[in-house]
């Protein structure tokens, strides 16, 4: 991995070609992270994936976490892997909830970039309901196609039947 | 490929060369020996979720112009089973039973990936006894997959007898680990800090007896196959992807190694033991099922190795960690200290709590880069748990290897694609 | 000991009484030997369906049906058949997600008269540990279940005793439940209305022919 001062030199090179884009560079537990503005996270990603002396082509896991009481909500994570100096960085773009306008959280899609992301970003949006803007074919993956609500959002109940003894089965039987 | 069939490019036979390996011409997709006034139309034929492939509940949309396929679109989340959802509700230990029955053939790989990531968060530090039982159990389940995978995919490519003879060696490695665990399956073996219990007597003399055995039976299976003319002429030159294409698909596993691409993570990552171990990684060249049926068989053998290794440098000492915040005092103190019983009431009903942070951890497990992401917020619940199942992404890699080959040609690649429908849905 | 040797052993005691009664003779008289020996021919000869969901697919049918340790074979159901229409045994060998209920629904309709259904491992029998939106909670909640083999996953044993009970369930003499075998009535907790309230008239008989057994 690069190492804390080698990731506040990827993050002052980037803020050179992008300004802005990136808002925070986390190192914990010996794993950087960089925290990107959700806008420019494609510009981010090509510039890891393309420039000369990162090159980080392989994309290992492109998942999503909810936050649940912080905000912003979502978190979408980009595990990015170079595979000849063997070192892993992470990109995070932080999405906010705009539920009260009835809306989906959306992000640019990086299929383009990383095809490999197509499987990925169509299971976030299955159980998260973020919109990843410029998808081939962004639908249901795991879930049944009519399937209403994004199951793994914290909020969502997790479902299941109580478990049924003879005192309550009555009640649940 | 496609100018293949206007072209109309001829069929070889299979040629015999000198010493006897025989070895099966590219056969492309004929050409349509339907005269020109017929026509034809593309058919969209659904296989599956319910097929005779023993695969999983997969289901495959397949759009087949005669025999060659054109397009096919693999409809999956037939067990989803929101594993990652439910372990959000659990204590961390609670979760363990839980992720080993996502990838139901290689369940020791998931509890490393769990446990492995949790020990990170918790910056707890596993004893060298452990992980060398760890590694031994990795590589056991390893060749337990493979296995599995052997007997399945020479089933469906009509060896029926394959099926019999890896299942045979199934049950003995369900033996050692009925043996060291008390379950066949899912054995719930691995604990955030160590193993939960040290192997018994015996078993490292049965475990010795297996992996001299082993070797032995992995070559009367390669005689079997290898030479084999129908499984020859089925699996060469067929369901090619190149090196480039699968990195950019995420492949990684035996199908990026019959690639050519020599990327295993056991190699390039530290993790537990493998680092003191002396093992080679089977590498292919063309990239094609046949490379892909040999690196797994290779695997085999190598894991073999790996195990003899690990059984002669088995250190002595504790098979678990010793912080009581976080693994479970043995029970042989609980009659006699306090402080203990506090601990292991502690840690039974409510669990340890952890630290927030977040990890993203990959093993190699035998289909490719299984990776963890344990998210912890504080409390004695996981937030968020997320694996990135190898079969997942490798599946995106089924169209390229299917695509304009034929029908049969797509089951034969489906097998040699090696997807765990369990991983797939999780 | 069996349903049928139990009433004909009452019969000739001259304890079976009314409806009882009917029962056995209807049993005796109706069921000719030529149902028996259908019946017989159906147990032994089972075909299962090749149907695999998850975990418990590894264990059976592979390593039960195919194994040449836990061998299917032996009890005649090596035979299994990919197409419903050829099968008898359907064993819903693991979970049920509600995206593969329909399509199990649909393979049980597609079967031809006398089926029947092994729900083996807990998931299949009650969802086991995966209370969840994803599974179906037992999968008697959408389809009729002749036996239920627990276990995550049940021993290849575990499943090989299930298929005798349900063979001799086939045959028509099914194993009596636990508690008439074992006299254990009455051991039910106190229902209808927790651990405090009166006892069931059935528990209550129970109780006081045990009291008087031990002379409290």
């Amino acid at each position: 991995m690069p190492d804390a001062p080698g990731l506040e030199l990827i993050r002052g090179e980037i803020e050179q070609d992008h300004p802005g884009a990136v808002l925070d560079a986390s190192f914990e537990r010996g794993r950087p992270a960089l925290i990107v503005d959700p806008e420019q996270v494609l510009s981010v990603l090509g510039w890891l994936r393309d420039a000369p002396g990162q090159e980080y082509r392989f994309l290992s896991s492109l998942h999503v976490a909810d936050y649940l009481p912080a905000e912003p909500r979502f978190g979408v994570h980009y595990e990015l892997l170079n595979r000849n100096r063997v070192e892993r960085i992470r990109v995070k773009a932080m999405l906010a909830d705009p539920a009260a306008a009835r809306e989906l959280p959306e992000i640019d899609s990086c299929v383009e970039l990383f095809p490999t992301a197509e499987f990925q970003e169509r299971e976030a949006y299955d159980f998260f309901g973020v919109v990843f803007r410029g998808h081939p074919e962004l639908t249901r993956i795991l879930m049944p196609d009519d399937y209403v609500g994004w199951p793994q959002r914290r909020d969502f109940p997790i479902g299941g039947e109580p478990v049924e003894f003879t005192y309550n089965e009555r009640q649940y039987g | 490929m496609a100018d293949d069939i206007h072209a109309g490019a001829a069929t070889a036979g299979p040629v015999t060369d000198d010493g006897g390996a025989l070895r099966a011409e590219l056969s492309s997709p004929p050409p349509s020996s339907v005269p020109p006034a017929v026509e034809t139309e593309v058919m969209t034929v659904n296989i599956g979720p319910h097929h005779p492939a023993t695969h999983g509940v997969l289901r495959l949309v397949v759009d087949l112009e005669g025999e060659v396929v054109r397009d096919v679109r693999p409809m999956i989340g037939y067990v989803h089973t929101g594993i990652e959802k439910s372990c959000e509700d659990k204590s961390y230990w609670k979760a363990i039973p839980f992720v080993e029955r996502m990838d139901y053939v290689s369940y020791f790989f998931q509890m490393e990936a769990f446990c492995g990531a949790v020990e990170r968060l918790i910056d707890l530090e596993i004893p060298p006894r452990a992980k060398y039982l760890r590694t031994i159990f990795l590589e056991l389940n390893r060749i337990h997959s493979h296995l599995v995978w052997l007997g399945t995919t020479a089933l469906d490519l009509g060896a029926v007898s394959m099926l019999w003879y890896c299942f045979r060696e199934r049950d003995r490695i369900l033996d050692l680990f009925e043996m060291a665990t008390g379950q066949r399956m899912h054995t719930r073996y691995f604990q955030v800090g160590g193993v939960i219990e040290d192997i018994p007597l015996g078993f490292e003399e049965k475990l010795r007896a297996f992996v001299e055995e082993m070797p032995i039976r992995v070559g009367q299976y390669e005689a079997l196959l290898d030479r084999n003319e129908v499984f020859l002429s089925r699996t060469k030159n067929v369901g090619i992807v190149d090196r480039e294409r699968l990195l950019e698909l995420g492949v990684t596993g035996p199908l990026l190694r019959a690639a050519g691409e020599p990327w295993d993570l056991r190699k390039a990552f530290d993790y537990l033991a493998y680092p003191e171990l002396d093992f080679r990684i089977p590498v292919g060249t063309v990239g094609d099922n046949y490379d892909r049926y040999r690196v797994r068989v290779a695997e085999m053998v190598e894991s073999t190795r790996i195990i003899g290794q690990a059984l002669e440098k088995l250190p002595a000492g504790p098979f678990i960690a010793d912080d009581r915040k976080y693994v479970l005092p043995p029970r042989s103190e609980l009659p006699t200290s306090m402080e203990a019983l506090i601990h292991h009431f502690k840690l039974v009903t409510e669990g340890y709590r952890v630290a927030p942070g977040e990890i993203y951890y990959a093993i190699e497990s035998p289909r490719g880069e299984l990776g963890c992401f344990v998210l912890a917020d504080g409390s004695a619940r996981p937030a968020r748990v997320h694996y990135r199942d190898p079969s997942f992404v490798n599946l995106q890699a089924f169209r390229d290897m299917s695509v304009d080959g034929y029908i049969a040609d797509m089951i034969a690649s489906l097998g040699m694609l090696d997807p765990i429908l369990g991983g797939v849905d999780r | 000991m069996r349903t049928r040797q139990l009433r004909a052993r009452d019969m000739l005691r001259g304890d079976l009484e009314g409806e009882e009664l009917e029962r056995h003779v209807e049993e005796k008289v109706v069921m000719t030997s030529f149902d028996k020996l259908l019946n017989w021919g159906r147990a032994n000869s089972c075909f299962p369906l090749t149907f695999g969901l998850a975990c418990c697919a590894i264990e059976a049918p592979i390593a039960v049906v195919g194994s040449p340790r836990y061998d299917l074979g032996r009890f005649g159901a090596e035979a299994l058949r990919a197409s419903p229409r050829q099968a008898d045994l359907i064993i819903l060998s693991g979970r049920v997600s509600i995206k593969m209920a329909p399509v199990v629904r649909r393979l049980y309709d597609q079967m031809l008269e006398p089926k029947w259904v092994m729900a083996m491992g807990a998931c299949s029998s009650s969802a086991g540990m995966f209370a969840n939106y994803a599974v179906v909670q037992g999968a008697d909640k959408f389809m009729p279940v002749d036996i239920y083999v627990p276990g995550c996953p049940p021993r290849p044993e575990a499943v090989l005793y299930g298929f005798t009970k349900l063979q001799r369930q086939i045959m028509g003499n099914p194993d009596q439940d636990w508690r008439t075998r074992y006299r254990a009535h009455g051991s039910e907790e106190w229902a209808r209305g927790g651990p405090r309230s009166e006892p069931s008239g059935e528990a209550a008989e129970a109780y006081r022919a045990a009291r008087e057994l031990i002379g409290a």
